[in-house]
């Protein structure tokens, strides 16, 4: 008889047999839904919005349980796929599940099509644009050109070399919509404004290659940072799922440098960086998503692709706002003052910065004269704008 | 079987002391594992039974469970298998990681050449095969530097693993990269079409099934029946005495990386066409290096590798449940593998001491 056979089964079987009796799984009475956060529940950014957005439904919408999973990505959970996490919930009793990445959107299309009677939510995707999505899935995402928009009017109101980094993510529509809406933001402020010429100011988009620092595969946003702050960039926009914009621009202040950054996606993300952070633009998912899980509930499921906009009454009401901007302590009550005016230009639609004459980055016209931009046409931007530096990855 | 069994070359006549020596090492084996994995978990803060668990639930609970549990122990069956022959003959193939993204990369690079063309289950299959290619010509390399340069397999094998991770991530990013996006995120999907079949009610795929236990039963065959195996075990077993006996090693090590480099290929072309559908930057998830632990622990058995991968399978699945039931890092599987790898090295090193005192 082989010696390892039985001195391995015999482990295995001496660990596993106390619980074998234990098997049988509790059954579920609330209204399950299951969450997937490409990152840290805590994050202080992307994901760590998304679980307050989950936790908001449970407080709001009675009778709901929300199960998570987060650091979902195959760095950090390798071997794992998106398909065996559904399954996963689904057998815990989840009848929704929201996906929460863009890196999610093939697994989470092929899981919807396996489930067919449960609905899915993939945050930030177009399935039901391209019609892809079967019909049991939805997309939603926030109008975050917005917020965008506002953070590149703070940063353009306080920089004194003229200098403004962008620390993005990976280059596709999305990372491209938000960088250029930030630039725009940034443009309008420094033309507008304070009436300089757009030819000084220097507005240099860096990627990482992905939503945030996986060592060894992406460039580490730390060090991107630092090299905006050592080469005369003073504030950086970030387009990344961390705070290491604001965690950085910390160190310089420290060692003597007056420079600032402005982070993205959670409402607290400034937290710990008063010094330096001029404000955040976030997503408030808590309204989106209830509303979501209470038509899963109600039976008035119907695939849609939902592109919610700020609350213009108030954009930082956290029951009515998808997006919003917190204005943070390092913003000057100058450039406050400036920035309220411009929300409300925005509000009211006198402000329009997707609106010709706007040419892409190669010179090639965008938008003609007097022409406001479609949704389509900002959602699948195909190149960055004219007057922006860094890669496009253009579309062919 | 029996038969195959019975050609292991181990003597079924073992003494009453050896076996209950035997029996006694198992126990002390299990006795100090679980103690020490106890331990490891009292100091991360986690609560000991119900840990295990949640691993067993996790892992075993249901049938789709066990069908992740599947998919997990296929590549890594398929790995172990590869690093039996390496260790036969005595060479530390550390570069197995390497060899299970290079099968990866050349399952991608074979389904992109092919495309979903009406003959998709073809291009499948010569995909497959690509990888074996892949991963075997990548063992060469460490095989070469081995035998020609004289550099030790370890270093060349680490070396050109991160050669193999350079290579992925540029190709990700660079000339496979999706059209209009650059992301680290991966190569865009294959066509359904090209995947590898399964049986959708039951979340297998029997031909990949298949071509595990088929690797487990060749290469028991070929390790314990056949001149490779035999010349592999001289060669391992003391390299000067090989020479006498006629036998080159050189070429027997360097048959040994094939082997060892088209199975880890295997492995890979499996991530692709099986779990990811693509090429992404984590594709080997790991296998290569848990390979490794698992050959280790299966103390270099051909039966009791897959044993041991399919326990290996059942913590890695089962680990997922960590964070959602007990709020714990799922790394904790890993620690706990760990563990177990040198716990029961230990115990075997110090019962072979004690029984070679005693000889």
């Amino acid at each position: 008889m082989n010696k390892r056979l039985v001195f391995v089964s015999a482990l295995v079987l001496i660990v596993l047999s106390p619980f074998v009796p234990r098997l049988a799984v509790a059954a579920t009475k609330p209204y399950v839904f299951g969450l997937l956060l490409v990152g840290p529940y805590n994050d202080k950014g992307y994901s760590q919005a998304h679980y307050e957005g989950g936790r908001y439904v449970e407080k709001t919408v009675p009778g709901t349980k929300m199960i998570y999973i987060d650091k979902v990505n195959p760095s950090d959970r390798p071997g794992v796929t998106i398909v065996q996490l559904v399954d996963d919930m689904v057998e815990k009793g989840a009848r929704l599940v929201i996906a929460n990445s863009d890196d999610m959107k093939d697994g989470i299309r092929e899981a919807a099509r396996k489930h067919p009677n449960i609905h899915f939510v993939h945050v930030s995707g177009d399935d039901v644009l391209t019609g892809k999505a079967p019909s049991n899935l939805v997309n939603i995402f926030g109008r975050m050109e917005y917020g965008k928009m506002m953070a590149g009017f703070a940063a353009a109101l306080t920089t004194k070399t003229g200098k403004i980094g962008y620390l993005g993510p990976l280059i596709n529509e999305e990372t491209r919509r938000l960088a250029s809406a930030a630039y725009l933001g940034a443009r309008y402020a420094w033309e507008k404004v304070i009436k300089r010429n757009p030819n000084d100011l220097t507005f240099q988009v860096t990627w990482i290659g992905f939503w945030f620092n996986i060592p060894g595969v992406t460039a580490d946003p730390s060090q991107v940072a630092k090299n905006f702050y050592d080469s005369g960039f003073d504030v950086v926009i970030s387009g990344i799922d961390t705070t290491e914009a604001v965690m950085v621009a910390k160190q310089k202040v420290n060692e003597g440098k007056k420079v600032w950054a402005i982070p993205y996606d959670y409402v607290g993300a400034c937290e710990g960086g008063s010094s330096v952070c001029l404000g955040v633009p976030y997503f408030n998912w808590g309204p989106g998503y209830a509303s979501l899980v209470k038509k899963s509930m109600s039976g008035h499921w119907k695939p849609e692709w939902i592109w919610l906009g700020p609350d213009w009454k108030d954009i930082n009401n956290p029951a009515t706002s998808t997006v919003g901007f917190m204005v943070g302590d390092a913003l000057s009550q100058e450039a406050r003052k400036a920035l309220k005016d411009f929300i409300a230009g925005l509000a009211s639609g006198k402000v329009q910065l997707f609106k010709g004459p706007l040419n892409f980055q190669d010179g090639r016209v965008f938008l003609k004269k007097g022409e406001v931009a479609t949704d389509r046409q900002i959602w699948y931007l195909p190149m960055l704008l004219q007057g922006m530096k860094g890669a496009s990855s253009q579309a062919k | 079987m029996r038969t195959v069994f019975a050609r292991m070359g181990r003597p079924l006549e073992m003494g009453l002391k050896t076996a209950l020596a035997g029996v006694a090492e198992i126990a002390a084996s299990v006795l100090v594992v679980v103690a020490f994995t106890t331990l490891v978990l009292l100091v991360a803060g986690a609560p000991p039974l119900d840990t295990f668990a949640v691993l067993v639930k996790g892992s075993l609970g249901s049938w789709s469970k066990l069908s992740h549990v599947i998919k997990v122990w296929i590549p890594l069956t398929l790995a172990s298998c590869g690093l039996l022959f390496t260790f036969k003959a005595g060479l530390w193939n550390i570069g197995v990681e390497g060899q299970v993204m290079m099968g990866a990369v050349a399952t991608t690079l074979a389904m992109r050449m092919g495309g979903p063309s009406p003959l998709a289950g073809m291009v499948t299959a010569l995909a497959l095969v690509a990888g074996m290619a892949g991963g075997a010509l990548w063992a060469l390399c460490a095989g070469f530097l081995k035998t020609k340069a004289g550099v030790h397999e370890i270093f060349a094998g680490l070396g050109l693993n991160f050669v193999s991770q350079g290579l992925v991530l540029w190709l990700i990013f660079g000339p496979w990269k999706q059209p209009g996006i650059a992301s680290m995120s991966g190569t865009e999907t294959f066509d359904e079409r090209l995947w590898i079949p399964s049986i959708e009610a039951l979340n297998l795929s029997p031909a990949a099934l298949g071509m595990a236990v088929a690797a487990v039963i060749v290469t028991a065959y070929l390790l314990s029946s056949t001149r490779l195996g035999l010349y592999l075990r001289a060669v391992g077993g003391n390299e000067k005495a090989a020479v006498l006996f006629g036998l080159k090693p050189h070429a027997v090590m360097t048959a040994a990386m094939l082997c060892a480099g088209g199975l880890a290929g295997l492995a890979g072309a499996f991530q692709v066409s099986g779990v990811y559908h693509r090429l992404i930057p984590a594709i080997s998830s790991g296998y290569g290096y848990l390979a490794l632990l698992v050959v280790l622990l299966a103390y270099y058995n051909v039966w009791a590798a897959p044993v041991v991968a399919f326990f290996f399978a059942c913590l890695n699945t089962g680990a997922i449940q960590l964070p959602m039931l007990l709020s714990l890092d799922s790394s904790l599987s890993g620690v706990i593998q760990g563990s177990m790898v040198i716990a029961a090295l230990a115990v075997h090193s110090v019962s072979t001491r004690s029984r070679r005192s005693r000889g």
